[in-house]
């Protein structure tokens, strides 16, 4: 294994990182040394002294869904009891309250759900433009590759029809460990490796820009976390499509994987090594829907350095027992004790306003 | 070991002295306050904490007894006192106490932390039969008891001298003081905050008292109400002050303000980056000091377990039922198991030590998973 020395020099020289060289740190750094080589390197893609959120809800259309992954306390079987797809009204209600909350945006996300074709989706989307001026960031690689699958379209084609009724950019969930085993035994039912990452080149293909997701915790060994990672960087080296990257632990409430919480030093140091190892990324999202306000902020001196969403509504980890509230208010506060100024951001990163 | 990567530029001449092991001084206190370079100050501090305690990480197995809510001090930040004549003012009796000691839950408990309001109807030898009742139940544990704050109200009750007062005390099975009391070292914040309370001096006077009979102590300060940090650093050196001196703290806890249920409803948590600087300085100017505890109580389990990184080598303990913090809107545990703060330890990345009153490593088995 590469010496933690050599490895430190390479960051502090901004040089890109191989599995070796994360493996090394991963063994090796002590956690305050992970917080000094990530804020290295987010003052060097980020040098302004600024943090982000945006103000948008989850919007889950249906909990209905197919897959099955044993991670995954929201879902509901076919068929089973408790299973919704959401209505109309119950859709405007949502937007409206958004709107009126200073909210930019929707993550529309949802089950796999075999009553639904792909006139639901278009509709979908369609109404909620009508309805609100609103940027609609919606359905993950997973949602899109089994949909086109069962509507006979190609992903590009899929993909073409969302945009026109409204798509305007596409979530990085689905991805949790992008490797092949990982997938077999967490999520059987969803899309591989290489489906998810050609939905994403696909999508950034024609325009669209997505985030990236990783959830760690459960199965995966650190080799195939970084894995992941490289998979995902050298997808951005290609496309240059990725906004942001998110990483949280799994949340093991509820669900059929037994394995312990990761602990708040496993989060923070996951989230450092995403920083030096994502080179190519300009923004690293904290999630306080995971970690709660303290530890979230404390990613902040970890490499991230966006807070992600307000979160007017949150379903999914909400099913699996964690229940964190932050209002807005609170966000800018963490920000700024922090030491950075706080901003409003949009989908794509753009500063709104700064608090 | 690996270089520390400061990224504020303002804290080398900082790091250059804590690499070489001198003293620092209420400027760098100050410079490592004002820095937002969190990772650089942890850096720092778990530097000094290494060297101090290696990879090693103290929890003990101890239980908090409140024996009495009602308080002639009434300070604005507590949520917990009471006039006597309030609904919900108690004072236990030796029954309770010792029901409380004799508990199933409590059968291997090391440490008993007893602490209560200056409770004007409660003679001397209350606190002597409290001491005695506890030792009879469990003659094994060590009793932690009476903060300098009521060591100086109890030797009133006695009209005795603070160490004629401590003697008896002694006798009767105390063996070692909490940190409780200290506040904020500063008189400003005395009068806005805590003005029937004894003074930093007396505080101070008390202790050294206690030390001087032999006895150990904590120290704490609480904050995240209206102190500035100039103020946190003079308490840092009047606390590494006195210790020069006597040598007899013992560990020095930094506790977070919680306003709910407080007379300063409007003063919001103290956030992370607050947390983890108190833990981080406390650890730097304390050169003197062996053991910073993260009061997993008041910042919360999981950065507690952070804090470990930041300077701390101390989780404090199971408590069992914490009271004080929890009404004023603590949302931690009331209590954790053994096994749950070896665990914590651990999944942090340490070694756990369980430890007595003492920092005496405890060899018990954890068979039973309990508390």
């Amino acid at each position: 294994m590469n010496s933690l020395e050599y490895v430190c020099k390479k960051v502090a020289e901004g040089e890109r990182l191989n599995t070796d060289d994360a493996l090394c740190l991963y063994e090796k750094a002590d956690l305050p040394t992970l917080g000094q080589l990530a804020s290295h390197r987010r003052w060097a893609v980020k040098p302004e002294p600024v943090v982000t959120y945006v103000v948008d809800r989850n919007i889950n259309y249906t909990n209905v869904c197919v897959s099955g992954c044993r991670f995954c306390a929201f879902h509901v079987r076919p068929g089973d009891k408790g299973g919704y797809v959401i209505s109309k009204e119950e859709l405007k209600r949502k937007l409206d309250e958004t709107v009126a909350l200073g909210g930019t945006q929707v993550l529309l996300q949802g089950g796999m759900n075999p009553d639904l074709d792909v006139d639901f989706y278009l509709d979908l989307l369609r109404f909620i433009k009508e309805t609100a001026p609103i940027h609609i960031h919606g359905f993950s690689p997973p949602e899109i590759s089994w949909l086109a699958g069962r509507a006979g379209l190609s992903v590009e084609e899929l993909l073409r029809q969302m945009i026109d009724a409204g798509l305007d950019s596409v979530p990085g969930g689905g991805a949790e460990i992008l490797d092949d085993e990982v997938r077999r035994r967490i999520s059987p039912g969803k899309c591989d490796t290489a489906t998810w990452l050609n939905v994403m080149e696909t999508a950034h293909g024609l325009g669209l820009r997505s985030s990236a997701t990783m959830m760690f915790g459960h199965v995966e060994t650190p080799s195939q976390m970084f894995s992941h990672m490289i998979a995902i960087r050298d997808l951005q080296d290609r496309t240059g499509g990725f906004t942001a990257f998110i990483p949280w632990s799994f949340q093991p409430g509820n669900t059929k994987i037994d394995v312990p919480v990761a602990s708040p030093c496993s989060y923070l140091r996951v989230v450092a090594l995403s920083r030096i190892m994502l080179d190519n990324f300009q923004n690293i999202q904290a999630s306080w829907v995971t970690q709660g306000d303290k530890i979230s902020q404390a990613a902040l001196a970890f490499g991230a350095n966006d807070m992600g969403s307000t979160m007017i509504e949150e379903n999914v980890v909400a099913a699996a027992g964690i229940r964190y509230r932050l209002p807005r208010e609170e966000i800018v506060r963490l920000i700024e004790t922090a030491g950075f100024h706080a901003a409003q951001r949009d989908c794509f990163y753009r500063i709104l306003h700064y608090d | 070991m690996m270089d520390i990567l400061i990224t504020d530029r303002r804290l080398e001449p900082v790091k250059e002295k804590v690499l070489a092991g001198a003293r620092l001084d209420a400027d760098d206190g100050l410079l490592l306050f004002a820095s937002n370079d969190l990772a650089g100050i942890g850096g720092l501090a778990h530097y000094a904490r290494t060297k101090r305690h290696g990879n090693r990480a103290f929890f003990v197995h101890n239980r908090h007894v409140n024996y009495t809510n009602v308080c002639v001090n009434r300070c604005l930040f507590c949520a917990y006192s009471r006039d006597a004549a309030d609904k919900g003012a108690y004072t236990f009796s030796m029954e309770q106490v010792r029901e409380i000691a004799m508990a199933p839950e409590n059968r291997r408990v090391k440490e008993f932390h007893v602490v209560g309001g200056l409770n004007p109807a409660l003679p001397f030898d209350y606190y002597i039969d409290l001491l005695r009742t506890i030792k009879e139940a469990r003659p094994d544990a060590t009793i932690k008891a009476f903060t300098a704050v009521e060591i100086d109200f109890i030797s009133k009750a006695a009209g005795l001298s603070i160490s004629e007062t401590l003697a008896r005390l002694k006798d009767a099975g105390l063996e070692m003081v909490p940190g409780g009391g200290a506040e904020v070292m500063s008189d400003r914040v005395r009068q806005k905050l805590f003005p029937r309370k004894i003074p930093a001096d007396r505080w101070l006077e008390v202790v050294e008292a206690v030390h001087a009979a032999g006895l150990t102590s904590n120290g704490t300060m609480l904050y995240g109400h209206i102190e500035t940090l100039e103020e946190r650093v003079n308490h840092f050196l009047k606390i590494r002050e006195l210790q020069d001196r006597t040598g007899g703290f013992s560990a020095f806890i930094p506790l977070a303000f919680h306003s709910e249920n407080s007379r300063l409803p409007n003063i919001p948590p103290t956030v992370a980056f607050d947390d983890l600087k108190m833990i981080a300085v406390a650890r730097l100017m304390l050169d003197n000091v062996d053991h910073i505890k993260a009061y997993w109580v008041m910042i919360g389990e999981k950065l507690a377990q952070v804090a470990l990184w930041f300077g701390a080598d101390d989780l404090d303990g199971t408590i069992i039922e914490e009271r004080i913090t929890h009404t004023a809107g603590a949302r931690s545990a009331k209590g954790l198991t053994r096994t749950e703060m070896r665990r914590f330890i651990e999944s942090a990345g340490f070694e756990a030590v369980e430890r007595d009153s003492f920092y005496r490593p405890v060899n018990g088995s954890d068979q039973e998973g309990g508390r």
